[in-house]
């Protein structure tokens, strides 16, 4: 169905061409998932496919690119608007018009079909996705996971046989993941359509692919083949299969079922041991932020009512719920966003909301969603000066923070052309220039590939080890197990679980990581505590103090297959 | 007439036809009662008719740019005066005084009771225009209404609805970086302020412009047939000269002059304009989606709004004083009985109009706190 040949692509002014030499065929109603690194090239896949590389991109494109049977080169994306859809990360980005209806009726309209067939596959579409009683709403007024479903259900309607998606799921909780992906599912088997997958959150995904192509960057090879031989090489994979990894299993489980149905033995070997504790924050420290009987009203929604919490140092919380359910307006009420409408903040003796942002500094920092808000200046060099600026600090601490956390970045490279995981390192350093007290993260994870993820894992810790207090508002279950010493589930504004993270999360269908839901009802999160215990005499391993810097996710030396 | 009215949208068009009908019937008085009335007779319909959707708050802001416009004209009259000769004088401010060259400007001096109402009466017209026009973005979607154009228009269509989501995303984007900075603890305000926060917004929005320009095309977006370029020319001539005549058919009508070659200037134009839409219709290989049904409710509301403006237009001539209450001497309006009858004609939508959808109360699940909904 999908075709490469000898396929490079150089864009303008790129000194590496972004692909090269890229061989690949997608049979007919294949679910492939494309992974790898961040710029390794998998965005330029995908709209290779589509066609906006080169038509709507620009730069070269060498080789030979069919998509049922159509040649990219002389076909625009709007000429293959009838065989392949596009559905991009943010959803928000792709909506044309105003309402669910109209939005699934706009493709079908620009190909100018028979107003009966548009009205029956509307129907078709809105019942397949489960889309009905949302008809007549307002995108806008949408969730994450219902917009990314009208999303796909906006190119689904043209009935096309390709589906071209960018990491469809990042965006969104776990629950409303599963949504999304139950319904690709639905489409490879019911109606035999072919789905092309870019995602880094494997533990997501991996259980449905029927092919995976791994581009691994630097300019190596990709290799195709079918997850379980690609996962056996891949530098990038979910928790579930660095288990298998650890266990010795072969082949390797791709799914929480297959591990679970392999993981008897595994299971009665760490019988009666407990994995090695990581050594808690002591709990008599003072707090340094305490939040009483908490509610925020925003517009019409009671965006939080009664939340207590209290923040100590040294200590890594993760804050999770579902979208919409009050994480944002928790951590922006605590760096004074959103003023109260009932209740009480502290953040170390001073009412955000009412003191001036300068004197919060040094008491609390805020990295947002999208870390490129914080950031204003065109070089890194201007960026780290401006911090230091603004928090009155001696010129260059912030320059050195960035050397600390981002080693050999040039003072001259604009924020921009820096990396997701680079850019959100470089806000963090920005904010870690005033030394505040308490870190607050806004989704961290989101568009990180798995290196990412862990570098700034060892960041927190070391952070939190120097006695910074660090709340993280995350959907990435598998980062919580990670690093969180404390867990807290809010749900409609109001906190439902808040205790230490094993105790919460491994009782927990939708927040549970894989490992937990492999080895339920052992008390075990994350691959480098069984590691740990693999490797250790049975009678030490409940005395050994934690393994704090291995990391199951950090890229492992490749296998040659 | 069915007592409960059916569940549907109502042709955007028949809303803005009634609005625009009722807007003529404001442009043709500056009596202050006659003009309360119509305000009333739109708010009413509005309340009876609007939608829970977004741009359905676009009444309220009408209004009360309406009363910014008021304050504006009131202000512009105390300060620069009238020409209205009066004899009650209110106040008398310093007046500035001016070179020669600046004669029949004044800045200050004395201010009447008849150059305030004559202001005032001008400045409510204004407003009472402006309240009708956000009575028909309160009631009609623009989004639907463009899509009722004709094929050819169907692109600039488009543009324009991307427009009109780029102003609140727009407005998004700015809360958003303005709650960033305050993350670094900046407070300041003014250029500055508006420089580094001003250039992201800009950059975010470009970008957003690409990737929905990129989805666009994706969807097929601009896909055309194939047209002789005889025909493209035609229809480019057929449309420009069609509209150049009904703009100068429209001016010839509105100014008193002219009324004897105008009707037939703007019969030709508009002629010409249909012709060369159908043509460029052929270009189109787009088709639509359940497009809104005209029928007698459209015709009724449609036809209300235009039986209030034919009323006062043709009212006018015998009505002079009544529809435009001389402000000297100085004395009461009066409420002429004929022209009120009709304006409360316009109130037959609240009765005739569907009864717009409501959208089910936003789910909890809804996106509906924390900025990133914005995004």
């Amino acid at each position: 169905m999908i075709t490469f040949e000898q396929v490079s692509v150089t864009y303008q002014d790129a000194a590496a061409p972004a692909l090269s030499g890229l061989d690949l065929t997608v049979p007919e109603g294949e679910l492939c998932l494309l992974v790898g690194p961040s710029g390794a090239g998998k965005s330029t896949l995908l709209g290779a496919v589509s066609g906006l590389v080169p038509h709507f991109t620009g730069g070269v494109l060498r080789g030979r690119v069919t998509v049922a049977g159509r040649d990219t080169r002389t076909h625009r994306p709007r000429d293959l608007a009838d065989v392949v859809g596009t559905v991009g990360q943010d959803p928000l980005g792709h909506f044309v018009t105003d309402t669910v209806e109209d939005e699934l009726a706009y493709g079908m309209e620009s190909l100018g079909l028979p107003p009966e067939v548009m009205r029956r596959r509307v129907e078709e579409t809105l019942d397949l996705l489960g889309l009905a009683e949302l008809r007549d709403r307002p995108l806008a007024t949408l969730s994450g996971g219902q917009q990314q479903r009208v999303a796909i259900g906006s190119v689904l309607t043209v009935q096309p046989k390709v589906l071209v998606l960018d990491e469809p799921t990042s965006a969104l909780d776990p629950g409303a993941a599963e949504e999304v992906l139950a319904v690709l599912q639905r489409l490879v088997h019911d109606l035999g359509t072919t789905v092309l997958l870019a995602e880094h959150r494997l533990e997501r995904v991996l259980q449905y692919a029927d092919q995976v192509i791994l581009l691994p960057g630097d300019g190596r090879p990709p290799v195709l083949g079918g997850p379980a031989e690609v996962m056996a090489v891949s530098p990038v994979h979910p928790p579930v299969v660095a288990l298998g990894r650890a266990a010795g299993w072969t082949p390797l489980p791709l799914s929480v079922r297959d591990a679970r149905r392999r993981a008897a033995p595994l299971r009665a070997l760490l019988a009666g041991r407990t994995p090695a504790a990581a050594p808690l924050p002591s709990t008599a420290a003072a707090p340094v932020a305490t939040v009483a009987a908490l509610a925020v009203r925003r517009g019409a929604v009671d965006a939080l009512r009664r939340v207590d919490l209290a923040l100590r140092p040294g200590e890594v919380v993760a804050l999770m719920g579902r979208n919409g359910s009050g994480k944002s307006t928790l951590l922006g009420s605590l760096v004074g966003l959103h003023a109260p409408t009932g209740g009480r903040i502290d953040v170390g003796g001073l009412t955000p909301h009412r003191v001036r942002p300068v004197q919060l500094l040094p008491l609390v920092g805020l990295v947002p969603q999208e870390p490129r808000d914080l950031l204003y200046c065109d070089t890194v060099r201007a960026e780290c000066a401006a911090a230091d600026q603004d928090t009155g600090s001696p010129a260059g601490t912030c320059r050195a923070l960035v050397e600390r956390l981002l080693p050999g970045i040039p003072g001259t490279t604009h924020p921009r052309d820096l990396s997701e995981g680079q850019r959100l390192t470089l806000a963090l350093a920005v904010i870690l220039t005033a030394r505040p007290a308490l870190i607050l993260l806004d989704e961290p994870t989101r568009g990180l590939d798995y290196a990412a993820k862990a570098r700034l894992v060892e960041i927190l810790r070391e952070l939190a080890a120097e006695g910074h207090a660090v709340l993280l508002a995350t959907h990435d279950v598998e980062l919580a197990a990670e690093l969180a010493h404390r867990t807290v589930i809010l749900a409609e504004g109001e906190i439902v679980a808040d205790g230490p993270t094993p105790e919460v999360v491994v009782s927990s269908p939708a927040f549970a990581p894989q490992v937990a839901k492999v080895l339920n009802p052992e008390p075990w999160l994350t691959v480098s505590q069984v590691a740990a215990a693999l490797a250790a005499p049975a009678n030490e391993t409940a005395n050994e103090t934690a393994n704090g810097t291995a990391n199951e996710s950090e890229p492992e030396p490749e296998v040659a297959p | 007439m069915p007592v409960t009215p059916p569940i549907r949208h109502l042709h955007p068009g028949a809303w803005w036809l009634w609005a625009l009908g009722l807007a003529t019937a404001a442009s043709r008085t500056t009596n202050p009662f006659l003009l309360l009335l119509i305000a009333a007779v739109a708010g009413f319909v509005v309340a009876a008719r609007r939608t829970d959707a977004p741009w359905a708050r676009a009444y309220g802001a009408f209004l009360k740019l309406g009363l910014v416009v008021l304050g504006i004209r009131m202000l512009f009259f105390v300060v620069l005066g009238g020409d209205v000769p009066g004899t009650h004088v209110l106040i008398t401010l310093p007046q500035l005084p001016l070179p020669h060259w600046a004669q029949g400007v004044r800045i200050g001096g004395p201010i009447t009771l008849e150059g305030l109402l004559f202001a005032l009466y001008q400045a409510m017209m204004l407003a009472v225009l402006l309240a009708c026009i956000g009575a028909a973005n309160a009631l009609a979607n623009p989004a639907r209404l463009l899509r009722s154009l004709p094929g050819a228009l169907y692109e600039a269509g488009v543009a324009v609805v991307v427009a009109l989501t780029f102003a609140p995303n727009l407005v998004a984007d700015v809360q958003r970086l303005r709650a960033a900075r305050r993350l670094r603890g900046r407070t300041e305000r003014g250029a500055r302020a508006l420089l580094t926060v001003g250039i992201p917004v800009l950059e975010s929005a470009l970008e957003r412009s690409v990737s929905l320009a990129a989805a666009m095309d994706t969807r097929g977006f601009g896909r055309t047939a194939d047209v002789p370029a005889a025909v493209r020319r035609t229809t480019a001539a057929l449309t420009l000269a069609g509209l150049l005549g009904v703009c100068v058919a429209v001016y010839g009508l509105l100014g008193a002059d002219g009324t004897a070659w105008a009707l037939p200037l703007l019969a030709l134009g508009t002629l010409a304009a249909v012709a060369g839409l159908a043509l460029g219709g052929r270009r189109a290989v787009r088709s639509r989606y359940r497009p809104d049904p005209w029928g007698l409710r459209e015709w009724l509301v449609a036809g209300s709004g235009a039986a209030v403006a034919a009323v006062m237009v043709t009212l006018g001539p015998g009505y002079t004083d009544a529809l435009n209450p001389p402000v000297v001497p100085l004395a009461v309006p009066l409420l002429p009985l004929l022209p009120a009858l009709a304006i409360a004609v316009g109130l037959l939508p609240a009765l005739a109009a569907p009864l717009p959808p409501r959208a089910a109360p936003p789910s909890t699940t809804a996106r509906s706190s924390g900025p990133k909904d914005s995004r």
